[in-house]
């Protein structure tokens, strides 16, 4: 069987090259783990509620910008793709193109916040933020739909600004050779960071944007 | 060496397989704001959370290595997937019947 092979191999590579691969990437999983229940944490506040005030989650989602969240939904996706490849393109032994891909998925990063930035300051400008009193005249569960996207885009957007600055080290450790063709465990990692990052936005877009 | 060399290209997923994996989440992209914005009906929350679902499990499956994984890591995958899943049904048993 593949599965079998594969770990055969992955124990061959470990003892040519000292390096335990599976106990290092579980060790990232299992941060992961804590991850999914965190942020499940608040997509059950979010179905809850959304359960309680079916209308108000109606009205208030027809608020958010449909362009922007979609374009930042492809932009996170092509970011997904880029950090994949340049994890491939590491273990293939071509350090510059890793290195220019894990760039280009910092810049899809950075384009992310900065529509972000965007949306945000639209809606604080037309006065919906927590506990404006623009916000406390709408009804409960409008109040609560906002409170909800802004604590979750907001601790998204976070695990996406330090996902940036983590790649930026992994550039500096890809072209210094601390990550090489047999030692790729770290940039492999966050990889596995980034992508979970972008699933939870696969979730976020369409509770926010679409479900309307 | 040339041994070992093609003993670790067995795990790297080819350049080929991601862009076909982006190019799948792209098209599920396009039909999920479809599906939201076009042919709105009763039903456009479920097919939107599935479409969502399908995605993150290419991610899974393709970006994050899952699919050549062995059986242990898929198994705590699951597991943990399992508990967030009891979590939010033991908690709708609740609402759905207050």
């Amino acid at each position: 069987m593949i599965e079998k092979d594969v770990t055969e191999k992955n124990l061959e590579t470990q003892k040519v090259h000292g390096i335990d691969y599976m106990g290092k990437k579980i060790g990232m999983w299992f941060f992961l783990f804590t991850e999914l229940l965190f942020f499940g944490g608040m997509f059950l506040l979010y179905s809850v509620y959304r359960y309680r005030f079916p209308a108000d989650f109606h009205i208030a989602a027809m608020d958010e910008n449909l362009l922007i969240g979609s374009v930042n939904t492809a932009v996170l996706l092509t970011s997904s793709l880029s950090m994949a490849l340049s994890v491939s393109a590491v273990r293939r032994g071509n350090k510059k193109l890793s290195a220019l891909l894990q760039v280009i998925t910092i810049l899809f990063g950075v384009v992310f916040l900065v529509n972000k930035y965007f949306e945000w300051t639209a809606k604080i400008f037309n006065g919906i933020y927590p506990n404006s009193p623009v916000l406390l005249q709408y009804s409960k569960g409008q109040i609560l739909f906002f409170s909800l996207y802004y604590v979750m885009t907001g601790i998204h957007g976070l695990h996406v600004l330090i996902g940036t600055v983590v790649i930026s080290v992994m550039v500096v450790f890809t072209l210094r050779e601390v990550i090489t063709q047999t030692n790729f465990s770290k940039l492999e990692n966050t990889g596995l960071y980034w992508h979970f990052v972008d699933i939870v936005w696969i979730y976020l877009f369409p509770l926010f944007y679409l479900i309307t | 060496m040339e041994e070992k060399r093609t003993g670790m290209e067995t795990h790297i997923i080819g350049y080929r397989t991601y862009v076909y994996v982006w190019c799948a989440l792209l098209i599920l992209l396009g039909i999920t704001i479809a599906a939201a914005k076009i042919y709105f009906w009763k039903y456009s929350v479920p097919i939107n959370l599935f479409i969502a679902s399908v995605k993150a499990l290419l991610v899974l499956t393709f970006f994050m290595h899952l699919k050549y994984e062995g059986r242990f890591l898929k198994g705590l995958v699951f597991i943990t997937v399992l508990v967030l899943t009891t979590i939010i049904a033991l908690t709708f048993s609740d609402v759905w019947f207050r």
